[in-house]
């Protein structure tokens, strides 16, 4: 576009110049155009925009040689000015008709007719429009072109970005090491990664050919296929299973499953995604760890603890239900055992639990192996008041015929307690603890049978039993205690010295004697520490009394041994050091062994007892004339006192005495004394006995005569007797 | 269902789009028939929608000019649309050339638009990004690479607020983008409201349908509401006012607006 020299609005300029017509007619032009406009301009901003058009117009009017071309670039100027609106075009041309003549008609060098004037005028408005025209076709097209550009380059900016993220999630479908399967709300299956293709057996068109909905298999959990229907509906968005598939092989796949509900944009399900791990393998390991962990490895048989599953569940409390327990103890397989080996012992046990299993084969039944050669056999059922001895009366039979083991046939044979009753009355323990009572008592009848639980043997049996388990705490817990029960000089009446005897001050059943524990603290070994503690206690007591009454004599303390501390390779040393730190003679202690305790010793038996007696320590023979009496024995024997049994005594309680028991006596303590062995009785009570037996030469006595069993401190209170 | 983050949006061309429908407004032909076909809805209701987008443009003109007369010249265009004419950094690199702008859209056409007409202009950048996620907006590479945000900066919202609805938290958005501004720095904003339409509120809530169906739902506030914006920011004289009344060029030019151009809300704050 030309610009003329004079251009734009010289503010100084004539207002009826024809500069000021120009700017006059730019002035109408602009406010008829700027409504129309989209020009961010202001009016006067747009007003200046328009004089350079105003005077390009003017020019052409003008021209010498007449050129409406130029109008041309007028119009087009328009639409680059944003002057888009077709109304824009219309007031352009009215404004050009009214005032171009008018305003810029005698502005030029040439002179102009009217006519001429409004024939170029004419001529003008036609070539602006057309130049209007075509620059806004123009520019249309260009911006069309432009936006349409524009859409493609996003689109293609967003399919790349979708491809890619495609790509990653493609990637993650294939290469997953779970298994990825989506399917459509009929169960369609779309599509299925590698991994879930693997996992099926590796036949894509085994998955492929079957609906979601028929993969069903037997042990599918029961709710597995509502919650399928749930999430079809729509009802639910996702589960998880644990779920069973076969292959296209026949074996079983195990799985974790999960499926997932996917919706469209507008929330409607769409499709199913299945997300699934193989667990069979660890679920085959789960199985394998609990198998061994609920059988025995010998025998195969179920073990302690799923017997004690299987019990549980069949004391649970159910109507009408009962339960029959057999509880099996071979009878001498130690000997069995200790005799041909433990190899020969374990086929044994193997070749019983065969014909165990084979004897309790109907539903409801069971055998377990509970450890060494105890079993049990369990039924359960309405009816087991019957079966339980059927299931019994199998098993000894099952055991008559007899094993075949390296050539040789044994005889097996079993001592089974039965327990039955209904569900839901008691626990496991009690059942178990009620069975084993009641097959020991089929042991001690002979073995070879079976016994059925009753109430009260098993009261008997649970107190010796419940004895037996506390006595290892009952020690720590300083609940055993001792009473002395002095010894008296016949021939004078003075006291000798005292028997220890311990007592147990239980919590539950009070004071006990020392024969209601001490045959379970042999049993159970406890009866060494149990005697070490006897010791100790009494020889510290000892210790007490000699220190305060050396001027009564020197009191002895006589203390029993049982059998097993016997048979303890360590008595000597302890005894020796238990003198040793109380400081008490040898001399002083005296230690009581039955006389059953040494029947058939032997040396090696009699050697530690030969050493103490060397020291000085004096061994009684208690209970003498109770049992086996060898008298040809008695003279090896390292023992320096006899105490004679109660029941020689009771004879002498009335007046006159059992001739016959006194010539006993009196033959005893005649034998005794010629092998220089002092005689103390026991069982005293009554004054005519003491003088009976004083007159037969007994040295020493101990009985209710003179003292019941007591507190150290009575013994304390007779010697002090004593010595008044 | 909500697209997850990690789904790069789609562009459909058969949903209207709001920069599109203002190009129409202001004349132009950076649109699609369906862009017309709702803005032309929408003008069955409020006839005078072109003048409102011409009086927001000169409204913005105004203000860009304020800023740099004012030394800030860092522009940050939230909302920009598709690039007609007339646009900030037209205005603003007229008043100094070195003045920078970066402008932000979440539209991917306008975006793409933005960067054709932006090419070979190394003072101005485009970044796709929403004004819901104010902090994609600060830092993004292209809008941290162009702006020294420890000088200011004039943040424009022009017509871009009454897009975010309540639920999407915009006081948040410009609380945080507040935070981000050194001092000195400016808000030029301009929001939609039914105070100053010469229409009742039943016929321009006619215009507010039309956008909802094409879910962009466009939201008017309060004058009360808008000035909530400018927590934290000191109004540029006249304050929060109708959009002619912004520092017009002169009596003369106010006296001719038309009435439409008083629908809604501008106003030019600055950060302590």
């Amino acid at each position: 576009m030309s610009i003329p020299a004079q251009s734009s609005g010289a503010p100084d300029a004539e207002p009826d110049g024809p500069e000021g017509r120009l700017r006059r007619f730019a002035t109408i032009w602009s406010r008829a155009i700027f409504p129309s406009t989209a020009t961010s301009m202001t009016r006067p901003e747009f007003e200046e925009h328009l004089l350079p058009l105003a005077r390009e117009l003017s020019a052409i009017l003008h021209a010498r040689v007449f050129d409406a071309a130029p109008a041309h670039r007028v119009g087009a100027a328009l639409v680059a000015a944003h002057c888009t609106d077709p109304d824009a075009l219309s007031s352009t041309l009215g404004v050009v008709d009214s005032y171009l003549v008018l305003y810029c008609g005698g502005n030029g060098p040439v002179e102009l007719s009217t006519e001429d004037s409004r024939a170029r005028c004419a001529r003008i408005q036609h070539l602006l429009a057309g130049g209007f025209t075509q620059a806004l076709r123009e520019r249309t097209l260009a911006e069309q072109e432009a936006i349409a550009r524009s859409a493609l380059t996003a689109r293609s900016h967003a399919e790349q970005a979708l491809h890619a993220t495609e790509a990653r999630f493609r990637a993650v479908f294939k290469d997953a090491a779970i298994g990825i399967g989506i399917a459509d709300l009929e169960g369609n299956i779309l599509e299925i990664n590698d991994t879930l293709t693997r996992m099926f057996g590796g036949l894509e068109n085994h998955v492929r050919s079957h609906k979601v909905n028929e993969w069903v298999h037997p042990e599918d959990s029961p709710h597995v296929w509502k919650y399928y229907d749930e999430l079809v509906r729509g009802e639910r968005e996702h589960y998880s299973v644990e779920k069973p598939y076969y292959r296209n092989d026949g074996t079983v796949l195990w799985t974790n499953l999960t499926v997932s509900l996917l919706r469209d944009a507008e929330g409607r399900p769409e499709y199913q995604l299945a997300l699934m791990e193989d667990t069979t393998e660890r679920r085959l390991l789960n199985l394998r760890l609990r198998y061994e962990a609920t059988h025995d490895a010998l025998t195969g048989l179920p073990n302690r603890t799923l017997f004690f599953e299987r019990l549980e569940k069949a004391l649970s409390p159910r109507e009408g239900m009962r339960f029959g327990l057999c509880y099996l103890d071979l009878d001498g397989f130690k000997a069995i055992n200790d005799s041909l080996g433990h190899a020969a012992g374990d086929r044994l046990l193997v070749e019983v639990a065969d014909r165990l299993q084979s004897c309790a084969t109907a539903p409801g039944e069971m055998v377990a192996r509970l450890g060494g050669d105890e079993f049990v056999a369990l039924t359960t059922g309405p009816d087991t008041e019957e079966e339980v001895h059927e299931l019994a009366g199998r098993i000894l039979s099952a055991l008559a015929t007899p094993v075949r083991l390296d050539g040789r046939e044994l005889t097996v044979r079993g001592s089974v307690g039965i327990v039955e009753g209904p569900s839901g009355e008691r626990t496991p323990a009690e059942v178990l603890r009620s069975a084993d009572i009641t097959m020991y008592r089929a042991k001690a009848a002979g073995g070879n049978r079976f016994a059925l639980a009753d109430a009260e043997a098993d009261a008997r049996a649970i107190t010796r039993h419940g004895l037996t388990t506390a006595l290892p705490t009952a020690l720590d817990r300083g609940e055993f205690f001792i009473e002395y029960q002095p010894l008296v000089h016949l021939r004078d009446g003075s006291v000798h010295g005292a028997e220890a005897l311990v007592r147990w001050c239980h919590p539950q059943h009070g004071v006990l004697g020392p024969d209601r524990f001490i045959p379970l603290a042999e049993h159970t070994g406890l009866i060494v520490p149990l005697g070490r503690w006897v010791l100790e206690e009494s020889v510290r007591q000892a210790n007490f009394w000699q220190e305060r009454h050396t001027d009564g004599g020197p009191l002895r303390i006589n203390v029993n041994l049982s059998p097993t501390q016997l048979h303890h390779p360590n008595l000597v040393a302890e005894t020796v050091d238990v003198l040793e730190r109380s400081g008490l003679e040898p001399g002083a202690l005296c230690l009581e062994v039955t006389e059953s305790a040494l029947i058939g010793a032997d040396d090696d038996l009699l050697k530690p007892l030969r050493q103490l007696a060397e020291m000085g320590v004096d061994i009684a023979l208690d209970d003498f004339g109770t049992g086996y009496s060898n008298l040809a024995n008695l003279r090896r024997l390292p023992v320096s006192v006899l105490k004679l049994d109660r029941s020689f005594t009771q004879g002498m309680q009335h007046h006159p005495a059992d001739p016959v028991d006194l010539k006993i006596v009196e033959g005893i303590v005649s034998l005794a004394h010629s092998l220089d062995l002092a005689v103390t009785v026991e069982g005293v009570e009554t004054g005519a006995q003491a003088e009976q037996l004083r007159q037969l030469g007994c040295d020493t006595a101990q009985g209710w005569y003179y003292a019941r069993p007591g507190a150290p401190d009575r013994i304390h209170a007779l010697v002090l007797a004593d010595a008044v | 269902m909500e697209r997850p983050a990690w789904a790069p949006q789609g562009i459909d061309i058969s949903t209207p789009s709001v920069s599109r429908m203002y190009d129409f407004y202001l004349g132009g032909s950076h649109n699609f028939e369906v862009d017309r076909e709702a803005a032309r809805k929408a003008m069955e209701f409020m006839p005078g929608l072109p003048k409102v987008m011409q009086a927001n443009r000169a409204f913005m003109r105004r203000a860009v000019k304020y800023a740099v007369s004012s030394g800030v010249n860092q522009f940050l265009d939230i909302g920009s649309g598709i690039p007609t004419f007339g646009n900030v950094h037209e205005v603003a690199q007229a008043a100094d050339p070195e003045a920078r702008i970066a402008y932000v859209d979440h539209d991917p056409v306008a975006v793409a638009h933005s960067q054709v007409v932006l090419e070979g202009n190394d003072r101005a950048v485009i970044a796709a990004a929403d004004l819901r996620k104010p902090q994609e907006i600060l830092e993004h590479p292209e809008v941290r690479g162009l702006l020294d945000l420890d000088k200011p900066v004039a943040l424009l919202l022009v017509a871009v607020l009454h897009f975010i609805e309540d639920a999407d938290e915009p006081y948040a958005a410009v609380a945080e983008l507040r935070e981000a501004l050194a001092p000195g720095s400016l808000l030029v904003l301009t929001h939609a409201s039914y105070e100053g339409i010469p229409l009742t509120q039943e016929v321009a809530g006619g215009t507010v349908g039309v956008y909802r169906t094409i879910r962009n739902p466009l939201v008017m506030r309060s004058r009360k509401e808008i000035s909530r914006f400018f927590e934290g920011f000191e109004m540029v004289e006249p304050g929060l006012v109708a959009m002619p009344e912004w520092r017009p060029e002169s009596a003369e030019s106010l006296a001719q607006e038309d009435p439409f151009t008083y629908s809604g809300f501008a106003g030019v704050g600055r950060t302590a």
